[in-house]
């Protein structure tokens, strides 16, 4: 992408019908670090690469709790998410206090999505520069969505954005039918496996308890729980005996014991029929936006 | 307690309406009817409106009092909330099983009568500003906290008020445990043991003397145990039950120690 004439205002298209300020806020998203997030039959994991501003600062934060039922992971202006996720918590609260009952998540993400398209269509304003994964359970089930800063949104058994996202997203491309009948084990490793892969061609950045931080969301009831540090060992632990498509580095930590969890490769699992992602129906599973962002704003 | 405490002239029972003076329900509705006032005006008693009021007219009465008694009393490091569960109005009862109780967070415990309109919207308020607490300060609202934030929500509707007696009570940070009493504007006392509601009159003496030893002289100053307490709770309910009409049917009990909380049940008459 380069610079044109027709995109210093958010207000103004292009002749061949794009709006690029809304395209390069999209670039910004894919300047923050990974978020990847995998759904089975009753749970959604969400792994995310935490950064650091330099080795003397704290993590940037990656996942927000919205509420019990809801949890979302970032990349892009943290300043930007912390704002939608502000809003976020208001508006579970508040349709909680209405309802007496959880927010239903596609609604939550409707309204959210709507939120980033105002800001696309003001000539005061700027688009908001941050994706969300969002990991939820209403009556409905387990749901995992991506907010864009278009203002579009989407539903998927497996997705990943920020930087070198495409190479999770190859993975889950290949893995994803596994995933339905997965345990909370298994997807967590799943997604965790996936994360690796943004950084497996990187030389200096490996997953580690520092930098990944987990959240698991479960149609059992019971709130969102997030894992930072500690509690996040045994899954790195347990990447040492798993493939990566890249070279491996070589990985000397003590090894923990690790959960009993398969590999989420499995060629010849029996595919359970993937079920249909997107509320608009008639979109396969795990289909990902384009990488061109024309076609993503004229879905 | 009043909520606002207006002297207006007497109002009959036959049903004429009180003068145009603004107010809110100064003692108990009968049925509908707005209140009786608690003194004479300077025109003598019994006297339904003055003629330099101007022409009588029926107000909107935008409160009523559901009855009810709550009471938190704290040992050393425990405390205990409870309340009975009769809904009342006027002479009848709509309903012999509500919840006047929040349990806030694992060590804090309110316990709200009046109008149950009110309670239950104060109620569910805090609940919203419970969550939003805890995910912004990633811990559960502390006593103390919680006991400024409540008489900071009731006081911001100073104009319009809650119409509710609040008690609240729990353990504090130090693991002691206290209870704090509370008017409808927010109002509030860290105490050992408070009663509010339409048994107020009649427990809160037993409370003064029995837990903080008030007009004993020379007797030794005890502290009770949580069994002990529960059962003193259970004795002041069963007789306020007997004399006051709004209390009675079921009682609530809450049971704060550094474990958590644990509730209890027990019947009351249902006359």
């Amino acid at each position: 992408m380069f610079r044109n004439q027709y995109d210093t205002d958010i207000t103004t298209y292009s002749p061949q019908g794009r709006l690029h300020q809304v395209e390069y806020a999209m670039e910004a998203v894919k300047q923050g670090s990974a978020s990847v997030g995998v759904r089975s039959k009753t749970h959604v994991v969400l792994a995310t690469l935490k950064r650091f501003a330099s080795e003397l600062s704290g993590d940037q934060k990656k996942l927000f709790a919205i509420d019990d039922h809801v949890v979302i992971a970032i990349s892009g202006l943290t300043a930007d998410a912390r704002v939608l996720s502000r809003y976020m918590r208001t508006e579970t609260q508040h349709h909680k206090f209405m309802y007496e009952e959880p927010m239903p998540v596609g609604r939550l993400v409707l309204q959210v999505a709507d939120k980033c398209q105002i800001s696309t269509q003001r000539a005061s304003k700027r688009p908001f520069g941050v994706g969300l994964l969002v990991a939820g359970v209403d009556e409905n089930g387990p749901h995992l969505y991506q907010t864009c800063p278009s203002g579009n949104y989407f539903e998927y058994l497996a997705m990943a954005i920020g930087a070198r996202s495409q190479s999770a997203k190859t993975y889950l491309e290949r893995t994803y039918t596994t995933l339905a009948d997965a345990d909370v084990e298994a997807l967590v490793q799943a997604a965790v496996t996936a994360l690796r892969e943004t950084v497996a061609s990187s030389k200096d950045t490996e997953l580690s308890a520092k930098n990944t931080a987990i959240a698991i969301v479960g149609s059992d009831g019971a709130p969102v729980r997030i894992l930072e540090n500690a509690a996040v060992q045994p899954y790195i632990d347990a990447l040492d005996s798993t493939p990566s498509a890249a070279d491996d580095d070589d990985d000397d930590e003590d090894e923990a014991d690790a959960p009993a969890a398969t590999p989420a490769v499995a060629p010849d699992a029996p595919a359970a029929a993937p079920e249909g992602g997107s509320p608009a129906g008639g979109d396969a599973p795990a289909e990902e936006p384009p990488a061109n962002g024309a076609a993503d704003m004229q879905t | 307690m009043d909520a606002l405490g207006l002297l207006r002239p007497a109002a009959s029972v036959s049903g004429l309406p009180a003068a145009h003076v603004p107010h809110a329900a100064s003692g108990f509705a009968l049925g509908d009817h707005a209140g009786r006032a608690p003194a004479a005006p300077a025109e003598g008693p019994g006297v339904v409106a003055s003629a330099s009021s101007g022409p009588l007219q029926r107000r909107f009465e935008p409160y009523q009092n559901n009855g009810g008694t709550v009471l938190a009393v704290a040992g050393k490091d425990f405390c205990v909330v409870a309340s009975d569960t009769r809904l009342g109005l006027g002479y009848s009862i709509p309903s012999r099983k509500v919840s006047r109780i929040l349990k806030m967070t694992d060590k804090v415990v309110l316990a709200s009568s009046g109008m149950q309109a009110d309670m239950m919207t104060l109620h569910k308020t805090l609940r919203m500003r419970l969550v939003k607490y805890q995910q912004n300060h990633q811990k559960d609202m502390s006593l103390t906290a919680a006991s400024q934030m409540l008489s900071n929500m009731l006081y911001t509707r100073r104009f319009f008020p809650y119409y509710t007696f609040n008690v609240l009570g729990g353990i504090d940070e130090k693991g002691e445990g206290w209870a704090y009493g509370y008017d409808a504007i927010g109002s509030h006392e860290k105490v050992s043991a408070v009663c509010s509601g339409t048994g107020q009159t009649l427990i809160q003496p037993v409370l003064d003397n029995q837990i903080e030893f008030k007009q004993q002289w020379g007797a030794p100053k005890v502290d009770l145990s949580l069994e002990a307490t529960v059962e003193l709770i259970r004795d002041a309910f069963t007789s306020a039950g007997e004399r006051d009409i709004y209390t009675g049917d079921y009682v609530e009990i809450c049971k704060i120690t550094k474990d958590g909380v644990e509730v209890e049940e027990f019947q009351l008459k249902f006359d």
